[in-house]
Protein backbone atom coordinates (compact mmCIF):
# COMPACT_ATOMS: atom_id res chain seq x y z
CA UNK A 1 0.00 0.00 0.00
CA UNK A 2 3.45 2.07 1.13
CA UNK A 3 6.14 1.49 -1.00
CA UNK A 4 9.82 3.37 -0.85
CA UNK A 5 8.68 5.78 -3.43
CA UNK A 6 5.27 6.94 -1.77
CA UNK A 7 7.54 6.94 1.75
CA UNK A 8 10.16 8.84 0.76
CA UNK A 9 7.51 11.41 -0.70
CA UNK A 10 5.73 12.24 1.98
CA UNK A 11 9.01 12.43 4.46
CA UNK A 12 10.55 14.94 2.28
CA UNK A 13 7.51 17.15 1.84
CA UNK A 14 7.05 17.00 5.55
CA UNK A 15 11.01 18.26 6.27
CA UNK A 16 9.71 21.09 3.45
CA UNK A 17 6.45 21.70 5.53
CA UNK A 18 8.29 22.56 8.91
CA UNK A 19 10.12 25.48 8.42
CA UNK A 20 6.94 26.49 5.61
CA UNK A 21 4.48 25.86 8.44
CA UNK A 22 6.30 27.89 11.30
CA UNK A 23 6.73 30.97 8.70
CA UNK A 24 3.10 31.00 7.96
CA UNK A 25 2.20 30.98 11.88
CA UNK A 26 4.49 33.92 12.17
CA UNK A 27 3.09 35.56 9.26
CA UNK A 28 -0.75 35.17 10.47
CA UNK A 29 0.11 36.03 14.25
CA UNK A 30 2.17 39.13 12.44
CA UNK A 31 -0.98 39.86 10.65
CA UNK A 32 -3.26 40.03 13.19
CA UNK A 33 -0.82 41.64 15.81
CA UNK A 34 -0.34 44.53 13.44
CA UNK A 35 -4.08 44.78 12.32
CA UNK A 36 -3.30 44.72 8.71
CA UNK A 37 -6.89 44.99 6.56
CA UNK A 38 -7.01 42.19 3.89
CA UNK A 39 -6.05 45.09 1.71
CA UNK A 40 -3.38 46.24 3.47
CA UNK A 41 -2.21 42.15 3.24
CA UNK A 42 -3.00 41.96 -0.73
CA UNK A 43 -1.19 44.82 -1.12
CA UNK A 44 2.09 43.62 0.08
CA UNK A 45 1.66 39.77 -1.40
CA UNK A 46 0.69 40.80 -5.12
CA UNK A 47 3.57 41.03 -7.60
CA UNK A 48 5.83 39.39 -4.90
CA UNK A 49 8.01 36.91 -6.08
CA UNK A 50 9.11 35.77 -2.33
CA UNK A 51 5.75 35.56 -1.32
CA UNK A 52 4.75 33.35 -4.30
CA UNK A 53 7.51 31.02 -4.38
CA UNK A 54 7.17 30.68 -0.63
CA UNK A 55 3.67 29.34 -0.42
CA UNK A 56 3.44 27.90 -4.23
CA UNK A 57 6.26 25.30 -2.63
CA UNK A 58 3.85 25.35 0.51
CA UNK A 59 1.24 24.34 -1.86
CA UNK A 60 2.92 21.68 -3.54
CA UNK A 61 3.85 20.11 -0.30
CA UNK A 62 1.00 19.96 1.14
CA UNK A 63 -0.71 18.46 -1.90
CA UNK A 64 1.53 15.80 -2.21
CA UNK A 65 1.95 14.82 1.72
CA UNK A 66 -1.84 15.08 2.53
CA UNK A 67 -2.75 13.03 -0.48
CA UNK A 68 -0.01 10.20 0.46
CA UNK A 69 -1.65 10.34 4.05
CA UNK A 70 -5.33 10.98 3.16
CA UNK A 71 -4.72 7.56 0.70
CA UNK A 72 -3.29 5.34 4.43
CA UNK A 73 -6.06 6.71 6.25
CA UNK A 74 -8.28 5.58 3.62
CA UNK A 75 -6.83 2.05 3.12
CA UNK A 76 -6.65 1.48 6.60
CA UNK A 77 -10.18 2.52 8.06
CA UNK A 78 -12.14 2.24 4.57
CA UNK A 79 -10.39 -1.04 3.22
CA UNK A 80 -9.77 0.87 -0.26
CA UNK A 81 -7.08 -0.29 -2.67
CA UNK A 82 -6.09 -1.45 -6.08
CA UNK A 83 -7.39 1.20 -9.00
CA UNK A 84 -9.36 2.74 -6.60
CA UNK A 85 -7.23 3.56 -3.85
CA UNK A 86 -4.62 5.10 -6.55
CA UNK A 87 -7.77 7.17 -8.39
CA UNK A 88 -8.26 8.28 -4.72
CA UNK A 89 -4.82 9.74 -3.88
CA UNK A 90 -4.36 11.13 -6.87
CA UNK A 91 -7.83 13.27 -7.04
CA UNK A 92 -7.46 14.47 -3.64
CA UNK A 93 -3.66 15.70 -4.42
CA UNK A 94 -5.16 17.35 -7.51
CA UNK A 95 -7.98 19.01 -5.32
CA UNK A 96 -5.33 20.28 -3.12
CA UNK A 97 -3.21 21.49 -5.35
CA UNK A 98 -6.43 22.60 -7.94
CA UNK A 99 -7.73 25.01 -4.86
CA UNK A 100 -4.40 25.35 -3.39
CA UNK A 101 -2.82 27.45 -6.78
CA UNK A 102 -6.17 29.46 -6.86
CA UNK A 103 -5.79 30.59 -3.59
CA UNK A 104 -1.83 31.30 -4.13
CA UNK A 105 -2.60 33.18 -7.76
CA UNK A 106 -5.33 35.08 -5.97
CA UNK A 107 -2.82 37.16 -3.57
CA UNK A 108 0.01 36.77 -5.25
CA UNK A 109 -0.43 37.80 -8.96
CA UNK B 1 11.80 -9.32 76.92
CA UNK B 2 10.18 -11.83 74.92
CA UNK B 3 11.84 -12.24 71.06
CA UNK B 4 10.09 -12.34 67.98
CA UNK B 5 10.66 -15.83 67.69
CA UNK B 6 9.09 -16.51 70.59
CA UNK B 7 5.85 -14.40 69.95
CA UNK B 8 5.59 -15.88 66.25
CA UNK B 9 6.08 -19.50 68.24
CA UNK B 10 3.21 -18.94 70.32
CA UNK B 11 0.87 -17.57 68.10
CA UNK B 12 1.17 -20.54 65.67
CA UNK B 13 0.93 -22.78 68.57
CA UNK B 14 -2.49 -21.02 69.41
CA UNK B 15 -3.34 -21.51 65.63
CA UNK B 16 -2.67 -25.00 65.63
CA UNK B 17 -4.74 -25.68 68.90
CA UNK B 18 -7.74 -25.55 66.74
CA UNK B 19 -8.86 -29.27 65.31
CA UNK B 20 -7.52 -29.12 62.12
CA UNK B 21 -10.50 -30.59 60.52
CA UNK B 22 -10.67 -26.77 59.70
CA UNK B 23 -7.35 -26.72 58.29
CA UNK B 24 -8.11 -29.41 55.98
CA UNK B 25 -10.99 -28.46 54.73
CA UNK B 26 -9.79 -24.79 53.99
CA UNK B 27 -7.42 -26.71 51.44
CA UNK B 28 -9.55 -28.95 50.01
CA UNK B 29 -11.91 -26.09 49.48
CA UNK B 30 -8.94 -23.72 48.29
CA UNK B 31 -8.07 -26.45 45.90
CA UNK B 32 -11.29 -27.13 44.65
CA UNK B 33 -12.32 -23.69 43.85
CA UNK B 34 -13.18 -22.82 40.12
CA UNK B 35 -12.74 -20.42 37.55
CA UNK B 36 -14.66 -19.24 34.37
CA UNK B 37 -12.80 -20.03 31.22
CA UNK B 38 -14.68 -18.91 28.16
CA UNK B 39 -12.73 -20.22 25.13
CA UNK B 40 -13.68 -19.55 21.59
CA UNK B 41 -15.05 -22.37 19.44
CA UNK B 42 -15.53 -22.91 15.99
CA UNK B 43 -13.53 -22.38 12.28
CA UNK B 44 -12.96 -20.58 9.20
CA UNK B 45 -16.92 -19.58 9.03
CA UNK B 46 -17.59 -19.07 12.59
CA UNK B 47 -17.89 -19.35 16.24
CA UNK B 48 -18.53 -17.87 19.33
CA UNK B 49 -17.66 -18.13 23.44
CA UNK B 50 -18.77 -21.45 25.11
CA UNK B 51 -18.36 -21.47 28.45
CA UNK B 52 -16.13 -24.20 31.26
CA UNK B 53 -15.86 -24.62 34.80
CA UNK B 54 -12.02 -25.40 35.53
CA UNK B 55 -10.69 -26.14 38.85
CA UNK B 56 -7.57 -23.48 40.07
CA UNK B 57 -4.69 -24.92 40.71
CA UNK B 58 -1.06 -23.83 42.07
CA UNK B 59 1.14 -22.81 39.36
CA UNK B 60 -1.57 -23.48 36.34
CA UNK B 61 -0.49 -22.11 33.27
CA UNK B 62 -3.38 -21.37 30.62
CA UNK B 63 -2.26 -23.84 27.99
CA UNK B 64 -3.02 -26.36 31.46
CA UNK B 65 -6.26 -24.67 31.50
CA UNK B 66 -6.86 -25.39 27.75
CA UNK B 67 -5.32 -28.78 28.51
CA UNK B 68 -7.52 -29.62 31.10
CA UNK B 69 -11.04 -29.06 29.23
CA UNK B 70 -9.97 -31.05 26.32
CA UNK B 71 -8.90 -33.60 28.66
CA UNK B 72 -12.24 -33.52 31.24
CA UNK B 73 -14.53 -31.45 30.00
CA UNK B 74 -14.45 -31.92 25.43
CA UNK B 75 -12.25 -33.96 24.14
CA UNK B 76 -13.19 -31.97 20.75
CA UNK B 77 -11.42 -29.10 21.53
CA UNK B 78 -8.73 -28.24 18.95
CA UNK B 79 -5.56 -26.32 20.34
CA UNK B 80 -1.40 -26.33 19.07
CA UNK B 81 1.02 -26.78 21.34
CA UNK B 82 4.57 -28.69 21.69
CA UNK B 83 7.37 -28.10 23.58
CA UNK B 84 5.60 -26.33 27.15
CA UNK B 85 8.74 -24.32 27.72
CA UNK B 86 8.30 -21.18 25.76
CA UNK B 87 11.17 -22.11 22.95
CA UNK B 88 8.37 -23.37 20.26
CA UNK B 89 6.32 -20.92 19.59
CA UNK B 90 3.23 -23.21 18.76
CA UNK B 91 0.98 -22.03 21.56
CA UNK B 92 0.34 -19.06 21.67
CA UNK B 93 -3.67 -17.74 21.89
CA UNK B 94 -5.64 -14.72 22.81
CA UNK B 95 -5.88 -14.30 26.69
CA UNK B 96 -8.76 -11.76 27.54
CA UNK B 97 -8.01 -10.03 24.46
CA UNK B 98 -3.84 -9.87 24.64
CA UNK B 99 -1.95 -12.59 22.32
CA UNK B 100 0.25 -14.29 24.63
CA UNK B 101 2.31 -17.84 24.97
CA UNK B 102 0.01 -19.85 26.68
CA UNK B 103 2.83 -22.40 28.37
CA UNK B 104 4.25 -19.57 29.75
CA UNK B 105 1.10 -17.56 31.18
CA UNK B 106 -0.10 -18.02 35.08
CA UNK B 107 -3.76 -17.97 35.34
CA UNK B 108 -3.16 -16.05 38.47
CA UNK B 109 -1.38 -13.40 36.22
CA UNK B 110 -4.15 -12.66 34.11
CA UNK B 111 -7.02 -13.76 36.02
CA UNK B 112 -10.18 -11.18 36.20
CA UNK B 113 -13.02 -11.40 38.43
CA UNK B 114 -12.16 -15.30 38.68
CA UNK B 115 -12.76 -15.33 34.50
CA UNK B 116 -10.35 -16.16 31.61
CA UNK B 117 -11.17 -15.57 27.89
CA UNK B 118 -9.19 -17.53 25.69
CA UNK B 119 -9.11 -17.12 21.64
CA UNK B 120 -7.50 -17.81 18.79
CA UNK B 121 -4.91 -15.63 17.37
CA UNK B 122 -5.74 -12.26 16.10
CA UNK B 123 -4.73 -11.47 12.32
CA UNK B 124 -4.91 -15.35 11.13
CA UNK B 125 -7.76 -17.45 9.76
CA UNK B 126 -8.97 -19.80 11.97
CA UNK B 127 -8.44 -23.90 11.21
CA UNK B 128 -10.47 -24.69 14.41
CA UNK B 129 -11.26 -23.84 17.77
CA UNK B 130 -7.93 -22.30 19.27
CA UNK B 131 -5.83 -23.96 16.24
CA UNK B 132 -4.84 -20.39 14.30
CA UNK B 133 -4.01 -20.83 10.82
CA UNK B 134 0.02 -19.91 10.54
CA UNK B 135 0.30 -19.93 6.79
CA UNK B 136 0.12 -16.14 6.18
CA UNK B 137 2.37 -15.30 9.13
CA UNK B 138 4.91 -17.70 7.32
CA UNK B 139 4.52 -16.59 3.76
CA UNK B 140 5.25 -13.38 4.71
CA UNK B 141 8.13 -14.39 6.82
CA UNK B 142 9.28 -15.75 3.27
CA UNK B 143 8.14 -12.51 1.38
CA UNK B 144 10.40 -10.32 3.65
CA UNK B 145 13.62 -11.72 2.30
CA UNK B 146 14.15 -13.42 5.25
CA UNK B 147 16.46 -16.47 3.42
CA UNK B 148 19.81 -16.76 3.43
CA UNK B 149 22.00 -15.73 0.36
CA UNK B 150 24.94 -17.75 1.25
CA UNK B 151 28.49 -16.21 -0.07
CA UNK B 152 30.47 -19.32 0.01
CA UNK B 153 29.84 -23.26 -0.25
CA UNK B 154 29.89 -26.02 2.09
CA UNK B 155 33.05 -26.93 1.02
CA UNK B 156 34.58 -24.21 2.25
CA UNK B 157 35.91 -23.13 5.95
CA UNK B 158 33.25 -21.51 8.47
CA UNK B 159 34.10 -18.08 8.30
CA UNK B 160 34.70 -16.40 11.79
CA UNK B 161 32.84 -14.06 12.70
CA UNK B 162 33.50 -11.30 15.08
CA UNK B 163 30.69 -11.02 18.12
CA UNK B 164 31.19 -7.81 18.77
CA UNK B 165 30.92 -5.58 15.66
CA UNK B 166 27.80 -3.22 16.12
CA UNK B 167 26.25 -5.26 13.49
CA UNK B 168 26.53 -8.17 15.24
CA UNK B 169 25.48 -6.93 18.77
CA UNK B 170 22.68 -5.24 17.13
CA UNK B 171 21.40 -9.00 15.11
CA UNK B 172 21.76 -10.50 18.51
CA UNK B 173 18.86 -8.27 19.32
CA UNK B 174 16.77 -10.08 17.25
CA UNK B 175 17.38 -13.46 16.33
CA UNK B 176 15.75 -14.93 19.65
CA UNK B 177 12.75 -15.01 18.12
CA UNK B 178 10.10 -18.03 18.15
CA UNK B 179 7.95 -17.69 15.16
CA UNK B 180 5.02 -17.66 17.63
CA UNK B 181 3.28 -14.80 16.18
CA UNK B 182 2.21 -12.68 18.99
CA UNK B 183 3.34 -9.70 17.26
CA UNK B 184 1.60 -10.77 14.58
CA UNK B 185 -1.24 -10.83 16.66
CA UNK B 186 -0.60 -7.82 18.37
CA UNK B 187 -0.12 -5.42 15.17
CA UNK B 188 -2.95 -2.84 14.66
CA UNK B 189 -1.13 -2.48 11.25
CA UNK B 190 -1.40 -6.08 10.36
CA UNK B 191 -4.75 -5.88 11.19
CA UNK B 192 -5.75 -2.91 9.06
CA UNK B 193 -3.60 -3.19 6.31
CA UNK B 194 -3.46 -6.78 4.87
CA UNK B 195 -0.49 -6.55 2.53
CA UNK B 196 1.61 -5.98 5.72
CA UNK B 197 4.70 -8.02 6.11
CA UNK B 198 4.26 -7.95 9.78
CA UNK B 199 6.87 -7.30 12.61
CA UNK B 200 8.18 -10.63 12.83
CA UNK B 201 9.15 -11.21 9.30
CA UNK B 202 10.97 -7.56 9.27
CA UNK B 203 12.72 -8.47 12.42
CA UNK B 204 14.20 -11.27 10.46
CA UNK B 205 14.85 -9.55 7.47
CA UNK B 206 16.60 -7.13 9.13
CA UNK B 207 18.80 -9.62 11.31
CA UNK B 208 20.09 -10.73 7.89
CA UNK B 209 20.42 -7.72 5.91
CA UNK B 210 22.80 -6.97 9.24
CA UNK B 211 24.38 -10.15 8.31
CA UNK B 212 28.60 -9.98 6.86
CA UNK B 213 27.43 -13.56 5.51
CA UNK B 214 24.63 -12.83 3.44
CA UNK B 215 25.62 -11.81 -0.14
CA UNK B 216 22.88 -10.02 -1.56
CA UNK B 217 21.31 -7.52 1.02
CA UNK B 218 20.12 -5.16 -1.43
CA UNK B 219 17.17 -8.19 -2.01
CA UNK B 220 16.42 -8.04 1.30
CA UNK B 221 15.83 -3.73 0.99
CA UNK B 222 14.04 -4.43 -2.65
CA UNK B 223 12.03 -7.16 -0.27
CA UNK B 224 10.79 -4.89 2.25
CA UNK B 225 10.43 -1.94 0.02
CA UNK B 226 7.05 -3.26 -1.48
CA UNK B 227 3.75 -2.45 -0.78
CA UNK B 228 3.66 -4.47 2.44
CA UNK B 229 6.97 -3.33 3.32
CA UNK B 230 8.36 -1.96 6.36
CA UNK B 231 7.47 1.44 5.49
CA UNK B 232 3.75 0.75 6.45
CA UNK B 233 4.83 0.54 10.27
CA UNK B 234 3.36 3.37 12.23
CA UNK B 235 5.50 2.65 15.10
CA UNK B 236 2.73 2.20 17.23
CA UNK B 237 5.08 -0.35 19.32
CA UNK B 238 2.44 -3.62 20.22
CA UNK B 239 5.04 -5.80 18.73
CA UNK B 240 7.87 -4.92 21.09
CA UNK B 241 4.96 -4.22 24.21
CA UNK B 242 3.53 -7.88 23.59
CA UNK B 243 6.58 -9.87 22.49
CA UNK B 244 7.35 -12.86 25.01
CA UNK B 245 11.19 -12.83 24.63
CA UNK B 246 11.17 -9.60 25.17
CA UNK B 247 12.35 -8.81 21.44
CA UNK B 248 11.80 -5.30 20.40
CA UNK B 249 10.67 -5.81 16.35
CA UNK B 250 10.02 -1.93 15.96
CA UNK B 251 13.37 -0.65 16.23
CA UNK B 252 14.69 -3.40 13.74
CA UNK B 253 11.72 -1.95 11.56
CA UNK B 254 13.55 1.55 11.89
CA UNK B 255 16.35 0.25 11.37
CA UNK B 256 14.87 -1.24 8.05
CA UNK B 257 13.58 1.75 7.78
CA UNK B 258 16.87 3.82 7.76
CA UNK B 259 18.43 1.33 5.41
CA UNK B 260 16.17 2.04 2.41
CA UNK B 261 16.11 5.56 2.78
CA UNK B 262 20.04 5.55 2.75
CA UNK B 263 19.78 3.21 -0.36
CA UNK B 264 16.99 5.66 -1.70
CA UNK B 265 19.72 8.43 -1.33
CA UNK B 266 22.44 6.25 -2.78
CA UNK B 267 21.12 4.51 -5.90
CA UNK B 268 17.99 6.31 -6.18
CA UNK B 269 16.31 2.88 -5.58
Amino acid sequence: MLGLRLYMAQRLSAMVMIPLTLGHIAVMIYAIQGGLSAAEILGRTKGSVVWFLFYGLFVLAVSLHASIGLRVIVHETLGLKGRGLEIFMWLSGILLLATGLRALFAVTL
Amino acid sequence: MISIYSFLLETLTAINAAPSFTVIEAVLSASMQEMDVSVWRGDASGGGLEHFRVPAEESQTILDVVAWIQQYADPTLSYRYACRVGMCGSCAMMVNGVPRWTCRTHVKKVLKDNAITIEPLRNLPVIKDLAADMDPFFDKWVAAGGVHHPTKTRNEPIEILDPKTPERVETDTGIECINCSVCYAACDTVSSNVDFLGPAALQRAWTIYLDPKDADPNVILDAVSGKGGCHNCHSQGSCTLHCPNGLNPMKAIAGLKRATVASFFKGGR
